[in-house]
């Protein structure tokens, strides 16, 4: 499978203000992308051209193999951050003058309405104005307003934002039903919770420089840190915690627990083999859990970003 | 409110007229104390406004007590020296009208100076029949009669004209803007120009409301019209009359005076102030509103826009009070001409020129010029901060970074 959207030796400017600086990145067809990055990091300004909002200074994006170009916008589908329609128009009003301006036929833009205000159990919100709804409703309906055109390609900024678990809910299952019907969706976050659920690979943005990109189980390998989380049983919780090699650089998660159970984390130095680590656990006590503890992709997240000064 | 606003104005016209009725039903008690021979008390008989009580042989003190004791309006005291008439004073706490003290004046006057000359010995029959009192007669070199007022009547329209574009100007701009910032708040704005070029979401979004705004004035002239005509003819209140006028008024209905004043109205050049009422609507609310367009995206919130309001606001303040002042003095003084020929002002300035006639139209074509010339520059500038503004948030913009966009 190639890529549903390539973005190269991106280059943006704004007057002395570098925003991004030959910055690529390869979002495979049918991939959930997380797009990382602190505040003011560049994710907008990226996404941004990746709309044609504005022009990259230098370098290009490729959409499905292709040089980016104005009739594309058919193809993408944006959420920005901070959403919002015309509030005192008439829902189903708007969203036909939105799915017009995204290349739609009145009666396309009504088939598809009424095919996601069905799924959304939400008809007779049609004929109301935007402000008689709820946040969570407004939400809805900006969601149905990105996807109705069914496009190829799904940018949402900080798409659980604002909503409450159960529509937050909802929203993840739709996209990941869009992914699984062919669609490639890019997020844009900084909540690492949505991007463990739901991302399979991610791009980190600091300080307007990619740092970190690929495929996020690889990232994982690659972060792995031969630290484990140990639980034992024994009697003497302190005389215990003393005893575990100091090698083992030992940091508790809990270290009381009920019954004389004790909860740490090691982290296991290269030349020890695990299994010689793991019997010299044993002898401390009755093993009750042990493995290996994968990096979040908040730890890589931080410690990227502090590498990266 | 596109309808409900012509009801609202002539509703409100309609209570004025009903309220000042009421306010002249009270009528207001004077006392009149004369203390010459000649009975000048007698001039001042009751009337549907003031009551007169005449005061017979009572002191100039005890006069004034008494009014102020009985809460009377006024006193009127006429004193004499050697039988004759020497001071006229009038006493009250209130502040008369300058038309009520001026009918006293002239009605004692009057009076006393025919008695002086009866007492001369001249016939006052023989003065009246000898008195010449021609009226001035008011005619272009056409040959064409105008009344005195026909003055009035043309400040009245072009002050009207010049006065509702600039009411105009203020609020389809301030919508305008409003909606600016709306889109920009909301991020849709991020959502439409990835489909449409910024520039034509701001010159779509000045043309569709300029368009609204002339639909909207051509309902409220038709509805206010209609009302006007059905509440003068059914309800009997006339609304179009300023009470303060009516000595005027009184005088108009002599039926030629008004037929003149009709005539000069005729006279206006009521086509020609119509076309470029709305060839100066357009173009003056398309450069304005371009200003409006950028203000709006160069802020997050509405309440920051008052930084940059002034430019906005003065050249219209400007352009009114030269209209009322120096075009109503001498409409084609320098001041007034130039005026009419800067693009932020010619709109209000010349369409307040156009009802004293005589303006050549190579000068009206050359301010439209102008005008129009000057909107594609501040439309190309307003788009540039437009452009960039749309998209920039959480900063507060200065004049200093309005300038860096330009040159982006």
């Amino acid at each position: 499978m190639g890529n549903a959207l390539e973005a190269i030796h991106i280059k943006k400017d704004y007057g002395n203000y570098t925003a991004l600086n030959d910055v690529s990145i390869s979002v495979p067809k049918g991939s959930v992308y997380g797009l990382l990055g602190p505040n003011g990091a560049g994710k907008t300004s990226l996404i941004r051209i990746i709309n044609q909002i504005t022009m990259p200074d230098e370098g290009h994006i490729l959409l499905n193999g292709e040089r980016l170009q104005p009739r594309h916008i058919e193809n993408i589908g944006y959420m920005p951050e901070e959403r919002g329609l015309y509030k005192s128009m008439k829902v189903g009003e708007q969203c036909i003058y939105l799915a017009q301006l995204k290349g739609l036929t009145t009666t396309q833009a009504k088939e598809r309405l009424n095919y996601w205000f069905e799924r959304f159990e939400i008809q007779d919100w049609w004929n109301k104005k935007l402000q008689e709804l709820s946040k969570g409703m407004a939400q809805k309906v900006q969601f149905i307003v990105t996807v109705m055109h069914e496009p190829s390609l799904l940018i949402f900024d900080e798409p659980f934002s604002g909503f409450d678990p159960v529509n937050a809910n909802r929203i993840k299952e739709e996209i990941l039903k869009l992914r699984d019907d062919g669609a490639t969706i890019i997020f844009s976050t900084h909540r690492m919770e949505s991007v463990e659920e739901m991302c399979d690979h991610i791009a980190l943005i600091h300080k307007s420089n990619l740092v970190l990109e690929g495929k996020l189980s690889e990232i994982k390998q690659h972060y792995r840190d031969r630290n484990y989380a140990v639980s034992l049983i024994c009697e003497n919780i302190d005389m215990a915690f003393q005893q575990i090699p100091s090698e083992f650089n030992p940091q508790p998660i809990v270290l009381s627990g009920l019954d004389h159970t004790l909860d740490v984390q090691i982290k296991i130095p290269k030349e020890v083999d695990v299994s010689i680590a793991l019997n010299r656990l044993l002898q401390l006590g009755e093993l009750t859990h042990f493995s290996e503890v994968i990096p979040s992709v908040n730890d890589i997240f931080i410690k990227t970003v502090q590498q990266h000064g | 409110m596109t309808f409900v606003s012509p009801v609202i104005f002539v509703g409100v016209a309609l209570l004025i007229g009903w309220l000042t009725s009421i306010n002249s039903d009270t009528t207001r008690k004077i006392a009149v104390l004369d203390q010459t021979d000649y009975d000048y008390a007698a001039l001042f008989k009751e009337d549907d406004r003031s009551e007169y009580i005449h005061l017979v042989g009572v002191s100039k003190e005890a006069a004034i007590a008494a009014s102020k004791k009985s809460d009377y309006y006024g006193l009127l005291l006429i004193e004499a020296r050697e039988g004759q008439l020497a001071t006229i004073s009038f006493y009250s706490d209130d502040s008369p009208a300058q038309g009520f003290l001026e009918s006293i004046e002239h009605k004692i006057n009057q009076k006393a100076t025919a008695n002086n000359l009866e007492d001369a010995g001249i016939n006052l029959t023989i003065i009246e029949q000898l008195t010449i009192n021609k009226e001035l007669q008011l005619q272009d070199f056409a040959g064409e009669k105008t009344s005195k007022m026909s003055g009035w009547i043309k400040i009245a329209a072009g002050g009207a004209a010049g006065y509702l574009l600039m009411m105009f100007i203020i609020i389809y701009g301030n919508m305008v803007m409003r909606s600016v910032i709306e889109e920009k708040t909301n991020r849709i704005v991020e959502i439409i120009v990835s489909s449409v070029k910024p520039i034509y979401l701001m010159i779509g979004k000045i043309t569709g409301t300029s368009l609204a705004g002339i639909t909207q004035f051509l309902i409220w002239v038709f509805v206010g019209f209609i009302l006007m005509l059905v509440a003068t003819t059914f309800l009997g209140v006339d609304a179009f009359s300023n009470p303060a006028n009516a000595d005027v008024m009184l005088q108009a209905q002599d039926m030629s005076k008004m037929e003149l004043i009709f005539n000069d109205i005729a006279q206006l050049p009521l086509l020609k102030l119509l076309v470029c009422f709305f060839i100066y609507f357009m173009g003056g609310y398309f450069l304005y509103a371009s200003i409006y367009t950028a203000i709006g995206a160069a802020v997050d919130n509405e309440t920051d826009t008052q930084q940059f309001m002034l430019p906005v606001i003065i050249p219209l303040m400007l352009a009114i009070y030269v209209g009322f002042f120096s075009v109503m003095d001498n409409p084609h003084g320098t001041v007034a001409v130039i005026f009419s020929y800067i693009p932020l002002t010619s709109p209000i300035v010349m369409l307040m020129r156009i009802p004293f006639g005589d303006i050549a139209w190579w000068e009206i074509a050359l301010s439209m010029l102008l005008l129009y010339a000057s909107i594609i520059g501040v439309a190309m500038l307003a788009a540039k901060i437009y452009r960039i503004g749309i998209l920039m948030y959480g900063k507060k913009t200065n004049w200093k970074e309005l300038y860096k966009w330009l040159r982006y």
